[in-house]
């Protein structure tokens, strides 16, 4: 078990965590996700050893590892470009970390030799273990970063923006791969991302981070479904924002009621999330649209399974996004739409 | 020439860009007036001399001493350029001091310090009764007019080539690439042995190679400290002088010659190590 | 933000190399170069200043002066014509190209001269000839001339052919696109995006230009006031035990070899231009 207690960390003035607090458990699949400069890398860099904090404390099993080095903590850290020895052969570079041992614990040369093997084959690079670095298409590089960090049999696996230098096509079949040989070996793994839709498909459960903070943790089910703060309901999947107030228990947008149970929020300036498949469309007879939002269609395509409608709002001066069932009549350019969503949440903006 | 511009001419590819056979002709006409006759003169002079009489001249007593006097000096001297070039190299690529914009500026002083001020600075220096030679000579140490004096010269001059070498490949070499060697549990040693040390060594060997092909050639730095005796400290170069002086063309010419082969070999032997590190570690 | 915490040495093991590193380079580098204007000094101001006066030392000047007034120039010239053919154009045999341009750097500066002895001298190819034509090239100022472009060749060039490699010729096809003519597309986009690199090689060809002893020597004669160098002087002047003498001219040079060192650092602060190749 990971915990991180009361992590605080500045780089001089800018401060890069505050007071973070987070537990893992075994075997836990963990995505840091955020923003560039939400901290998600400093902070899994003081869990490896490689940063150190101003103050808190990082416990493995409850022992505190806040002075050992990053040698003696037994993590495996993959890279964000790799960070490969050019001048050693695939092989010489899985076996690295094993060639170090002080000697009465390092394995044989023949044993190094073939753990590297066994390891280069469950990547699935075996036979390229002649090769240097730089003969290996970017992909391959990843895979023999994870083979090498693999090879000290650490207890804990971070991987910093593991597809971040990939293209689409490897990245969608090295993330699936990866999420397997994560079960296959029974590890616990964090890896940093700042793009949901790998946390969203991979982690079993997502530190949402912006500003040095940890905003929210949770499954990707309830940080896409119920985010606790409006960053991470905009961060995390697609969303229309809607600058309302409430008023007595009511949902008002300039002087039009919407149609919108406020759930005992409190009077003032809200603002209201919806994303673009929870919406309904209101009838088209007169007065049938009062408590929805009016939008004049601006553009039209499909996307995936559905139809995506972009339209301009008036009364907001802003473009709202809708998808609509693709089996439907998609509408037309120009035509006037009324949308009622039917999921919604609303986040006070004094705060922020 | 043959026209460049010829379609049936395929040696190079066309271009929009106006100028080539104004340019590429001007410049391979002037490297052949100013560098390539004239270095060919040598090899000719050389050529028509008969093998005999080349050998003899160019493979004299004092000719060979004179070789191994220059070699070895320069070698000595690059010795010392790959340790401290090295250890200067380090210290500006990767640690922050006061001062340092001026360390690294003085670095390249002795590619802009004319060799003959450094040669005649050196030697007040290192004189039996300069600065340093003072505190030398009583303890039976003499430096300028010995072997010694010559590879304090060559030090000077070499040394800005082993840290422009060595310098801009530390600087490259990620600092992720340390810490991967940390996290996989290294000591500090290990990772600068088996992980820093192997990743410049090509470019710590073009350094050292290049201070020493300039070492083998180097004149008005070392003339004034190396006291000049035939057969002890008299240098190659300086035997070239020397023989065009009393007019022995012949001699000067295949001396000449030899050294001028040998430095082509030590040219073509940096291209290797270049070529070689370069297909190693990708572009 | 450089955080090298974990990737570095303990303070005492920094300080110590930087230590070391510091007295190697104080020992070897800068006190040859205090020597030289502590000699320089070592009898006053007023004798430094006769020394320099004196008529034979401001000879030596001018000759030097001009001598780099005239080389630089062509080397000029050359490096951008050589840097143009080569970046800009793709052809066979380009590599070999460039390696003959750095032929000079890995030739002796006393083979350097002696080339030029065994073409112009009384004794060579061509000596028989200039003297039936009373052409005096060796002893004289045009065999230093040679020499020195000879010894200084590649140094403009070598500069710019990486930096113009790096950039491409975007820019230039650009220009031609746009209806420049060649020297239009030079003038208005080539220099002004090669101008640091080539005042960078421009500078150190300046300071070998001056400096140059040992091309120099072999052909220059020695003859006082007429074919001697700053560089030559030096080493006359010492021969004859005049140190403050030899020392006052060479403490000029150590001066414009401070400039050159001043000005080469300010380009590379300055414009961020840095200095690619090993150096010469």
């Amino acid at each position: 078990m990971i915990t991180v207690q009361n992590i605080s960390k500045r780089f001089g003035d800018y401060p890069a965590l505050h007071n973070i607090n987070l537990t893992i458990e075994p075997g836990e699949f963990i995505a840091l996700l955020g923003p560039s400069g939400s901290g998600k890398t400093t902070l899994m860099r003081i869990i490896a050893g490689l940063e150190f904090q101003d103050s808190g404390h990082v416990l493995f099993d409850g022992e505190d590892v806040s002075t050992r080095k990053v040698a003696e903590r037994g993590v495996g850290f993959v890279f964000q470009h790799y960070a490969l020895f050019k001048h050693m052969t695939v092989a010489e570079n899985v076996a690295f970390g094993l060639s170090v041992r002080k000697r009465k614990d390092r394995p044989s040369k023949v044993d190094i030799k073939a753990r590297a093997e066994e390891l280069l084959g469950l990547v699935q690079l075996g036979g390229l273990g002649n090769r240097y670095p730089a003969q290996l298409s970017g992909g391959q590089r990843q895979r023999v970063a994870l083979a090498r960090a693999l090879a000290v049999e650490p207890q804990l696996l971070l991987l910093d923006e593991p597809f971040g230098a990939l293209d689409a096509k490897v990245r969608k079949d090295l993330r699936r791969w990866l999420r397997g040989l994560h079960e296959q070996m029974g590890l616990t793994s964090i890896f940093v991302t700042h793009d949901q839709e790998e946390a969203l498909e991979l982690a079993d459960r997502i530190v949402v981070m912006d500003h040095g903070v940890i905003e929210q943790v949770g499954t990707a089910e309830q940080v896409y479904m119920e985010p606790a703060s409006p960053f991470v309901s905009d961060f995390v999947g697609e969303i229309n924002r809607v600058d309302v107030t409430v008023t007595n228990g009511l949902i008002r947008l300039h002087d039009r009621q919407l149609d919108i149970p406020a759930n005992g929020h409190a009077d003032g300036p809200a603002q209201l999330h919806f994303r673009p498949h929870d919406v309904e469309l209101a009838g088209a007879g007169a007065g049938a649209g009062a408590g929805g939002l009016p939008i004049i269609v601006s553009n039209l395509f499909r996307k995936g399974g559905k139809w995506r409608v972009e339209g301009h709002c008036g009364a907001l001066d802003r473009v709202i996004e809708i998808d609509l069932d693709a089996a439907d009549t998609p509408p037309h350019v120009g035509v006037q739409l009324v949308v009622r969503p039917t999921k919604s949440r609303i986040f006070h903006t004094s705060g922020r | 020439m043959n026209s460049p511009f010829s379609k049936r001419n395929r040696w190079r590819q066309p271009s929009v860009l106006p100028g080539f056979g104004l340019t590429f002709g001007f410049s391979l006409g002037w490297l052949t007036l100013i560098v390539l006759i004239p270095l060919a003169t040598i090899f000719l002079k050389s050529a028509g001399m008969g093998w005999s009489d080349f050998i003899k001249v160019g493979f004299s007593e004092r000719a060979v001493a004179a070789y191994r006097l220059s070699f070895g000096t320069a070698a000595a001297a690059g010795l010392v350029n790959a340790i401290f070039g090295l250890l200067v190299a380090w210290v500006l690529a990767r640690y922050s001091f006061p001062g340092k914009k001026v360390v690294n500026a003085l670095v390249d002083l002795p590619f802009a310090l004319p060799t003959a001020v450094a040669g005649i600075a050196l030697t007040a220096l290192y004189a039996p009764n300069g600065w340093i030679g003072q505190y030398l000579d009583p303890l039976g140490i003499n430096v300028a007019f010995t072997r010694i004096g010559i590879i304090i010269a060559l030090v000077f001059i070499g040394l800005p080539f082993v840290v422009r070498s060595v310098e801009p490949v530390l600087a490259d070499l990620g600092k992720d690439v340390e810490e991967a060697a940390a996290t996989l549990g290294a000591t500090r040693h290990q990772t600068f042995t088996r992980v820093i040390f192997p990743a410049i060594g090509p470019a710590l060997l073009t350094g050292f190679a290049l201070a020493f092909a300039r070492g083998v050639g180097e004149y008005g730095s070392v003339i004034f400290i190396s006291g000049n005796m035939p057969g002890k400290t008299e240098i190659a170069p300086l035997l070239i002088v020397t023989q065009l002086e009393q007019y022995a063309y012949d001699g000067a010419t295949a001396i000449a010659t030899v050294m001028m082969i040998a430095s082509f070999a030590i040219l073509l032997g940096i291209n290797l190590i270049q070529a070689w590190s370069r297909g190693r570690a990708g572009a | 933000m450089s955080q090298r915490a974990i990737v570095s040495e303990s303070r005492f093991a920094r300080g110590l190399l930087i230590g070391s590193a510091l007295a190697f380079l104080g020992f070897f580098l800068l006190l040859p170069l205090v020597a030289v204007f502590s000699e320089a000094l070592k009898q006053g101001v007023g004798t430094f200043w006769d020394a320099v006066k004196e008529p034979d030392a401001l000879a030596s000047i001018r000759l030097t002066l001009l001598i780099a007034a005239i080389s630089v120039p062509l080397n000029i010239v050359f490096g951008l014509a050589a840097s143009w053919a080569i970046t800009k154009y793709s052809f066979r045999g380009k590599s070999l190209f460039i390696t003959l341009i750095d032929l000079p750097f890995s030739v002796s500066p006393v083979v350097s001269g002696l080339i030029f002895v065994l073409l112009f001298g009384a004794h060579g190819w061509l000596g028989p000839w200039l003297n039936a034509h009373d052409v005096k090239i060796i002893f004289a100022v045009p065999g230093i001339i040679l020499a020195t472009v000879f010894i200084t060749f590649p140094f403009v060039a070598r500069e710019l052919i990486p930096l113009m490699m790096e950039q491409g010729k975007d820019d230039e096809e650009a220009a031609v696109s746009l209806g420049a003519n060649g020297w239009q597309t030079f003038w208005h986009v080539t220099l002004p995006n090669i101008r640091w690199g080539l005042l960078y090689g421009v500078l150190l060809c300046n300071a070998r230009a001056m400096g140059e002893f040992g091309a120099v020597s072999v052909v220059s004669g020695h003859i006082r006031g007429l074919t001697n160098t700053m560089p030559l002087h030096v080493e006359i002047l010492y021969n004859e035990y005049d140190f403050v003498g030899a020392f006052a001219v060479a403490s000029l040079l150590a001066v414009l070899a401070l400039v050159t060192l001043v000005a080469k650092s300010v380009l590379e602060w300055r414009f961020d231009y840095h200095h690619g190749g090993a150096g010469h």
